[in-house]
């Protein structure tokens, strides 16, 4: 590995890690003020997740039915468990409107209502007047948002002259001795030649980590690099352990079924042929809430009720519904049954399994998108230079459980906040600080670790060992037997990967090291989501345990901050307080 | 397989990561379990896919649309075959 010395160095004045929307809306806002702007992305920028989100993007537009953002944010607060912070809810749902309107502007093909109006559907937890009827609040360009608002923002940043460097892989942050952040450590793929990124200011919008579980609705490339390198430069992260599983996913492979199937009338089975929710949900049955439905599936399994010669999943069953009901109301179900598992969802039922899907927690942020951490002056000290947003942030809007279409919403919301703030930092700390080799001693050493020789375990076997230790001990059935365990076993595991050797050291196109890097990333998210989860003794949100099954709002009502310096637990106080209205005090949360 | 296509499929493992899951599993997929079988002409047309976009190798893929291209219509059946077939 090439000395620090002899590394090459580009300076920027603002470096953006991700290219989902949450960083090329950060971008589009810097290079428009003609900010020299770079954005780093691993994979070609219209490829990253954001692509994927197909339901679409919430504001109180009210193009459908009555509705106002103070309504969008009572649902928000009461959806997040009361975890969420207020202030930043706040924020959230007065920037949607103008948000939507922008991309409009920009050239996002919403879907319209008759009257030219963009239209709006109904999601899950939506409401008029906090807490009556439901409301109509998710804006889509039909089936493909995500794809929608990834391209324009591309295209836009292309003639705004944002620098790209697409297939760069982010090794590690670079700060310097008084903790200010100076820039990253690059690996170009295709070359396999370190680059030094010279920044005042560094935005992570590295998405997701839906990898670290075996069953996930997650493109590979989700694998938490932002989160890690922002544990290894000291930072914590907050509220890991709300992670959000679909009940529902095709077994083995992670993809959605949707709700719809067994909004249908579709309900699921164990090896004994048992319609199993009737035990556990007698009213609900197959439609109880997601948490109810993903942990008696893993009950069934955990007691020896699963299908298959492994006996790890159960079935879902549309068969008895026709032929015609199947195919014309669950297309895209039976679309993916037949390339993936060669069946007809029609004539057969299903594998499934919970499958992890979206990450409420992430890099504790304030409502401006800058990066704080508990210092001498307090739990939420600003950290100078350093800014997250988008899936890997925890600003927190969602706090323990997210709203269907307010992830896009975050992103892009967050994404600008970021843009904006480093616009005002840019202006008062003009000059870049300057970087010694000290400063990048760390970053090349985790590279150089990589190229050891010899004899050792495959970073593939190891992955897949994590995945399955995660899902075992973290997914959706949680108790303190299981987790301890679990925090045993990832112990162990993580003094293995020192043992771990690649076989290909090559230069060019070596995705063996980058997977390698990668797996670093994933070990380290999964300590983090472990050590919050077996800490939190009681269930709120997406955190549900077995032997805690009630919210405690006397002991609980904080976020969790796990840090990697000894793998320790801090605790920080909720933000109750909105900005310009009343606080929304706790209350059951009934549906 | 030769080094050469050992090569070559490194190089287009990373263009084989996409944003949609569906995605990563089929074109990985095949990559290790097809490709080297394609013919030169086969192999151009599989680089071609790779350069489309994800939401439209979703639709073509998953079935939803058909390619006008006859080429990348006979490839996309033999992605979708070999991961029902192959490990
Ligand atoms: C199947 C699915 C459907 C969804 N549907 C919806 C929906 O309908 N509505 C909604 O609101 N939300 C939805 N979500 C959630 C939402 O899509 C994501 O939370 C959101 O897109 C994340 O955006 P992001 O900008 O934070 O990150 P991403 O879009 O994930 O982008 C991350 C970027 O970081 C880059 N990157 C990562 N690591 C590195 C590194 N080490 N070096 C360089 N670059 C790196 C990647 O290349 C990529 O460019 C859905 C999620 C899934 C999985």
């Amino acid at each position: 590995m090439a000395a620090a010395r002899s590394l090459p160095h580009r300076h920027f004045d603002a470096l953006i890690i991700g290219a989902g929307g949450a960083g090329l809306n950060a971008a589009l806002r810097l290079a428009a003020a003609d900010l020299r702007v770079a954005v780093v992305s691993k994979v070609f920028p219209t490829r990253s997740h954001t692509v994927a989100a197909q339901g679409g993007v919430n504001a109180a537009l009210a193009n459908a039915l009555p509705d106002n953002w103070h309504w969008h944010m009572f649902d928000t607060v009461k959806g997040s468990d009361y975890l969420g912070d207020q202030d930043a809810i706040e924020t959230m749902c007065r920037e949607a409107i103008p948000t939507v309107y922008e991309l409009e502007h920009a050239g996002v093909p919403f879907s319209r209502l008759d009257n030219g109006r963009i239209y709006q559907r109904a999601f899950g937890g939506q409401s008029q007047n906090f807490g009556g009827e439901q409301a109509a609040r998710t804006c889509a360009a039909a089936d493909r948002t995500g794809h929608a608002i990834l391209h324009t923002l591309y295209q836009q940043n292309l003639r705004a002259k944002t620098h790209f460097f697409d297939e760069h892989f982010a090794v590690d942050l670079i700060r310097d001795d008084e903790g200010v952040t100076l820039g990253a450590l690059v690996l170009d793929i295709e070359s396999g030649e370190p680059l030094i990124i010279e920044s005042k200011t560094t935005l992570l919008a590295t998405g997701g980590h839906g990898q670290v579980y075996r069953t996930s609705t997650n493109a590979f490339i989700n694998t938490g690099d932002g989160m890690a390198m922002a544990l290894r430069v000291g930072g914590p992260l907050q509220d890991m352990e709300f992670y959000q599983f679909h009940p529902t996913g095709v077994a083995g492979k992670g993809m959605l079924i949707t709700e719809a199937a067994r909004g249908e009338g579709g309900y699921l089975i164990n090896s004994e042929g048992e319609s199993f929710m009737e035990r556990y949900a007698p009213n609900a049955l197959d439609l109880a809430s997601r948490d109810v439905v993903s942990r008696s599936i893993v009950t069934e399994i955990r007691e020896g009720r699963g299908c298959g010669p492994n006996k790890d999943y159960v079935l879902l069953k549309v068969d008895h519904l026709g032929a015609d009901v199947v195919h014309q109301r669950l297309p895209g179900i039976t679309d993916i049954c037949r390339v993936f598992l060669g069946i007809d969802p029609a004539k057969a039922p299903m594998p499934v399994f919970p499958t992890a899907h979206y990450a409420m927690g992430g890099i504790p942020t304030d409502r401006h998108a800058r990066v704080v951490a508990p210092a001498r002056h307090g739990p939420e000290e600003v950290v100078p230079g350093l800014y997250a947003a988008g899936e890997c942030a925890c600003v927190s809007v969602h706090g323990a459980n997210r709203l269907g279409g307010n992830s896009l919403l975050d992103i892009l919301v967050f994404g600008r906040a970021a843009g904006t703030d480093i616009l005002s930092y840019v202006t008062e700390n003009p000059h870049h600080r300057s970087m010694r080799d000290a400063h990048l001693e760390p970053a090349i050493a985790r590279l150089a670790r990589w190229e050891r020789q010899g004899e050792g375990e495959r970073v593939a076997d190891v992955k897949a060992e994590l995945r399955r230790l995660m899902e075992d001990h973290c997914g959706v059935f949680r108790d303190q037997a299981t987790m301890a365990e679990g925090v045993e076993k990832l112990k162990a595991l993580r003094e293995r990967i020192e043992g771990v050797r690649l076989r290909d050291h090559s230069q060019t196109f070596n995705t063996a090291r980058i997977e390698a890097l990668e797996l670093d990333n994933l070990v380290d998210v999964g300590m983090a989501t472990l050590m919050s989860a077996l800490h939190r003794d009681e269930s709120r949100g997406a955190h549900s345990r077995v032997d805690y099954p009630q919210r405690d709002d006397e002991r609980w009502m904080k976020h969790s901050l796990y840090l990697r310096e000894d793998d320790r637990m801090d605790y920080k106080p909720v933000r109750t307080k909105p900005l310009t209205v009343d606080s929304f005090p706790p209350k059951p949360r009934v549906y | 397989m030769n080094d050469r296509d050992a090569r070559e499929i490194k190089r287009l493992q990373w263009q084989c990561r996409r944003g949609m899951l569906e995605l990563d599993l089929l074109l990985n997929h095949f990559l290790q379990h097809g490709y080297a079988e394609l013919d030169s002409d086969a192999r151009q047309a599989f680089e071609r896919l790779l350069g489309m976009q994800d939401q439209i190798l979703q639709d073509w893929l998953i079935g939803q649309a058909i390619p006008a291209d006859a080429e990348l219509t006979a490839l996309i059946a033999r992605i979708r075959a070999a991961i029902r077939t192959a490990p």
